[in-house]
């Protein structure tokens, strides 16, 4: 059950061509900026999108490939798929929902609706049985949603911004859910979302997509760690540099210097969390080697910190505990002195 | 002293109706009473005390019931017809499909004594498709009951097309979608999907049809006459009641009104409501 897919199509002015393989059980998650054309990939997976060109292969079976005319009608793919806003269909009940793809796909009535009755317990929806959409709420709903994707036993299983809709108390409980059920799913998952954190938690491969083109592709925790663009880092909360290294100097493109834990030669990215910098009035003697003077261009509360946006030669985000940026001072355009130790900044081959 | 008083009088006039300046108050008012008016008339000369005897005669009985039959029967006909049409104008990707629509929608700006002679043209025993029709099996439409239904569906079917066509352009597609991806394929999306969301707009296109179909006159009279029993209906009734007995025309005109009233109240949420 392993999907492997080249999916070129033209939407608007947006040219998209994402390749992407998922093997059985895995879920890859398509991560990207809203418009980098996330959606429109899992819609040509689906079958409701033509790609113009690519191929789409399902255990070998061809959904898409344009090249030889095959094109697989959307009701005819063994999939299920969970969307944005669910869209439960209202006029059905709970059970009835979930028994729609069953009776589509040919099951009697009474079949139906003992595998759907099922899916009702399993989801811990048995008080909403016979509930109408209107009436769930949207943890539930999204339940339901996913209970429909799964009954037909897909071998695909498409998820779009699943968790979106949700506010944020609901989506930590229904993550959770949702990466158990992930969890038991044997086939191959392809989850769209442009929030890194659902990302992460649950899919074992994350493809990063901007403006239509794959940018980074990696397990989570390589992704997180060795950001390779601006949008990933700031995702994740690095500021990501560029440079060429030079044993444990790196000369950054705009001239100036940083050293790092690790020597290397050759262009590499620098990433340094912003925890691990920090900020001074005056310049400060001792270890650091990395020492830059900057301007504050802006301050945000992050959780229980400040995060600092900070401009200068070397552009930098700094996490600040309140207290530390009343003693600085911190207010747009005061001057700061910003250090790094060496051991703190990470380099690897860009 | 002028200048604040214009200046309140221009602030209050977005709140409320009292900012109504008279230039478009009076001729207003002269439309309300236009329209009002003879519909107060129809009430102030009806024969309340003798109503129940003037509807219940043989004659107005059976011009009920052949109204209500057929315009029943036209409706039947214009949904089993009118929504998929509505469908194909809505949502296939044919050409011509502007022209389609500006063709099927003739019949509602079209005068119905025209749509009558069209049809007596076209399925009249001497008719473009009568004739062979006629020597073919011996049937023959006009002056029969049939003859009233199709005056009828003629007119009132646009009503119900455009309604529909309206609930589905409305409607959200992605439903259909996600149908899709839960392996439904077109039929089966259409009959348990995209009909039950759009099943008010469909209720609101048979009342509104029912309703034009229950009132026709002039489409009716020209092709399908004017025989009690078999074609005339309530509206041609009451045109023949008037030179004979204007108290039966009083009093089944009060029945179409309260048909008119309780159609408007069917559709109040959709067409009324509008702000």
């Amino acid at each position: 059950m392993s999907l492997s897919a080249h999916v070129v199509i033209q939407r608007g002015s947006l040219g998209v061509d994402v390749a992407l393989e998922v093997k059985p059980g895995e879920v890859l998650a398509l991560l990207g900026p809203n418009g980098a054309g996330k959606s429109t990939v899992l819609r040509v997976l689906a079958g409701l999108a033509r790609p113009h060109a690519g191929l789409v292969r399902l255990d070998g079976q061809s959904l898409d490939d344009p090249a030889a005319g095959i094109r697989l009608a959307p009701h005819r793919r063994p999939i299920g798929m969970v969307f944005q806003d669910h869209l439960l269909f209202p006029h059905l009940s709970t059970v009835d929902n979930i028994a729609f793809g069953l009776r589509a796909r040919g099951s009697s009535r009474a079949a139906a609706h003992t595998v759907a009755a099922r899916w009702v317990a399993r989801m811990h929806l048995s008080e909403h049985s016979s509930a109408k959409p209107r009436s769930l709420s949207g943890g539930q709903a999204q339940r339901v949603a996913l209970a429909r994707a799964l009954a037909g036993d897909p071998r695909l299983l498409l998820l779009d911004e699943p968790l979106s809709a949700l506010d944020a108390r609901t989506k930590l409980d229904v993550r959770a859910d949702l990466r158990h059920h992930l969890g038991d799913f044997a086939g191959a998952t392809v989850l769209v979302t442009h929030d890194p954190v659902d990302a992460m938690a649950l899919a074992d491969q994350l493809v990063v997509v901007e403006r239509g083109r794959v940018v980074q592709v990696g397990t989570p925790v390589e992704v997180s760690r060795r950001p390779r663009t601006d949008y990933v880092a700031r995702l994740v909360g690095l500021s990501l540099l560029s440079g060429t290294a030079h044993g444990r100097a790196v000369l950054l493109d705009n001239g100036a210097s940083v050293q790092v834990a690790e020597a290397s030669n050759g262009p590499v990215f620098v990433a340094i969390r912003p925890a691990s910098v920090g900020l001074y009035r005056s310049r400060p003697d001792g270890s650091p080697r990395n020492v830059w003077p900057a301007t504050v261009a802006g301050v945000t509360p992050y959780g229980e910190t400040l995060r600092v946006d900070l401009e200068g030669e070397v552009p930098l985000t700094a996490d600040v505990s309140p207290e530390a940026a009343a003693e600085l001072d911190l207010v747009l355009g005061a001057g700061v002195w910003a250090s790094v130790k060496a051991s703190e900044v990470a380099a690897y081959p860009a | 002293m002028n200048a604040p008083v214009s200046v309140r009088q221009s602030r209050s006039q977005p709140d409320g109706a009292t900012g109504v300046p008279a230039i478009l108050l009076i001729p207003a008012a002269i439309a309300v009473a236009f329209l009002v008016l003879p519909l107060a008339a129809l009430l102030v000369r009806a024969p309340w005390s003798t109503l129940g005897s003037l509807l219940s005669t043989p004659e107005v009985r059976d011009a009920l019931r052949l109204s209500v039959v057929s315009a029943s029967l036209a409706t039947l006909i214009s949904l089993v017809v009118g929504v998929p049409l509505a469908w194909v104008l809505a949502r296939s990707q044919i050409r011509g499909r502007g022209v389609l629509r500006a063709l099927v929608t003739v019949p509602l700006v079209l005068p119905p004594v025209v749509g009558g002679v069209a049809l007596l043209l076209a399925l009249g025993r001497r008719g473009v498709l009568g004739e062979p029709l006629y020597s073919a099996t011996g049937v023959s439409f006009p002056f029969t009951t049939t003859a009233v239904v199709l005056a009828q569906t003629f007119v009132a079917m646009p009503f119900l097309i455009i309604s529909v066509e309206g609930s589905l352009r409305a409607a959200d597609r992605r439903y259909e979608d996600a149908a899709a991806t839960l392996g439904a394929g077109r039929a089966m999306t259409f009959r348990r999907v995209t009909l039950p969301l759009i099943a008010p707009g469909v209720a609101a296109g048979a009342v509104l049809c029912w309703a034009r179909a229950l009132g026709e006159f002039g489409a009716t009279i020209t092709f399908a006459g004017n025989f009690p029993g078999t074609t005339r209906t309530m509206t041609l009734q009451v045109y023949l009641a008037l030179e004979t007995d204007p108290d039966a025309a009083i009093a089944l005109s009060l029945v179409l009104l309260a048909v008119s009233i309780l159609t408007l109240g069917l559709l109040r949420d959709r067409w009324l409501m509008r702000t």
